[in-house]
């Protein structure tokens, strides 16, 4: 039996739920056995590749590269699971959601700054106007809530997802 | 003075159950011990049906109405859950937590919170709508608590049982719809308020973070809703 492709996308979060991922314990052994991981912050791939069984998306979609990603996550996967708060509600970085972009960026980078006050443009990708939850741009098939989700409700997911089965809702509660 | 009422006996799923008149659909199936999610309900206030979770379907045509403010009448027939009143029941929770900016991991009632456990224990683990993420204030005037709007769920527990446990009446509801705002005597800072005995009440009455304690980090936080609800109780008892 070939092996399920496994990938994990970091977007707006704080990785907080990838040390949730790596915290498996032994339980990370069972889906080693089961799965690739083909793209992930963890693996060397520079290219989020086609035909990927499973995908875990961490945070919130706060810029248009977040989007782009997204939208290939989506397209390139068969399941596409939320992982944690920033992922399912916004969570943390949609705190700056009640701040325009522009004052938010003037008082971080301009007002904030000891040294060489300038707001960063070249390089990094503009922020949309808000950070929003992973649903309101693609479909999410599985929903894992939690800041960070527990490990053992990831692999309970996870086991579900490598055999193929698409997990029952779990009583996990945010934050 | 204790009045006598009338016994009579409802239906709840379909079983015979013996009560009073003048008890409410929930006061009676929790009483036959059978439970019926609420949010704004606290024991020993007066209840307003303002969250709607305790919906329930009455008569044989499956009306909907909230049982913290539906008299029991002889004979009333009652469902308490159905794939239907969940649905409505989620779509609730999920309303709530769109409406206001609810960020879990950062509040002082994380793991102690009746809205954050309610979305767990109805299955919640996203929400269908488009969050609003409204800008909303925190009062840090008054001295040992603290009001953040942005966790509020407008219940009214804070506003009840100021009136009717502590007799101040500090607290009220002003606006209409989604503008609507808890608010201290005529929307001053809650320190200016002078009616206010800093009995905290409110505090321990709020079911979410909304009100807490200064001092308190994310997760310590724990409401001493017992303490409220029991205050509530003995409320006209002592002379």
């Amino acid at each position: 039996m070939s092996k399920v492709k496994l990938a994990t996308i970091w977007l707006d979060g704080c990785s907080g739920c990838h040390m949730s991922l790596l915290d498996l314990d032994e339980g990370i052994l069972a889906v080693a056995q089961k799965a690739d991981l083909v793209y992930s912050p963890l693996v060397d791939a520079t290219e989020f590749p086609e035909g990927v069984d499973v995908t875990l998306v961490e945070g919130a979609v706060s810029s248009q590269e977040d989007v782009a990603r997204l939208r290939t996550v989506r397209a390139r996967s068969r399941i596409v699971v939320a992982l944690g708060d920033c992922a399912t509600s916004g969570n943390v970085p949609a705190m700056r959601n009640v701040v325009p972009v522009q004052r938010l960026l003037e008082r971080i980078y301009i007002k904030g700054a000891d040294v060489s006050p300038v707001i960063p443009s070249a390089g990094v990708p503009a922020l949309l106007p808000q950070a929003r939850p992973l649903r309101e741009f693609v479909k999410i098939d599985v929903h894992l809530p939690g800041c960070p989700p527990p490990p053992k409700a990831i692999l309970a997911v996870l086991a579900e997802l490598l055999e193929g089965r698409v997990p029952k809702p779990l009583e996990v509660k945010f934050g | 003075m204790i009045q006598k009422t009338k016994s009579i006996s409802i239906r709840i799923e379909g079983v015979l159950v013996p009560t009073r008149e003048g008890k409410t659909i929930l006061e009676a199936a929790r009483e036959a011990g059978r439970n019926i999610p609420t949010l704004c309900h606290m024991d020993g206030l007066q209840d307003v049906g303002a969250c709607r979770l305790c919906i329930v379907e009455v008569g044989g045509s499956g009306r909907l109405a909230p049982a913290c403010t539906t008299p029991v009448q002889e004979g009333l027939s009652v469902t308490i859950n159905s794939p239907r009143l969940a649905a409505y029941r989620r779509m609730i929770v999920e309303l709530l937590l769109a409406e206001r900016n609810h960020v879990c991991a950062v509040c002082v009632s994380n793991g102690h919170c009746e809205l954050q456990s309610m979305a767990t224990s109805l299955g919640v683990s996203s929400v269908r709508f488009p969050y609003r993420y409204p800008a909303l204030p925190v009062d840090l005037s008054q001295q040992r608590y603290v009001i953040d709007h942005n966790r509020c769920i407008l219940c009214s527990r804070c506003v009840r049982v100021c009136t009717e446990v502590e007799g101040a009446h500090v607290w009220d509801i002003m606006g209409r719809g989604i503008h609507s705002r808890v608010i201290s005597e005529m929307d001053q800072p809650w320190a200016e308020a002078s009616t206010c005995t800093g009995c905290g009440k409110c505090v321990q009455a709020c079911p979410t973070g909304a009100m807490a304690e200064k001092g308190k980090a994310v997760e310590e936080m724990v409401k001493r809703t017992d303490a409220v609800a029991s205050a509530a109780a003995r409320k006209g008892s002592r002379i």
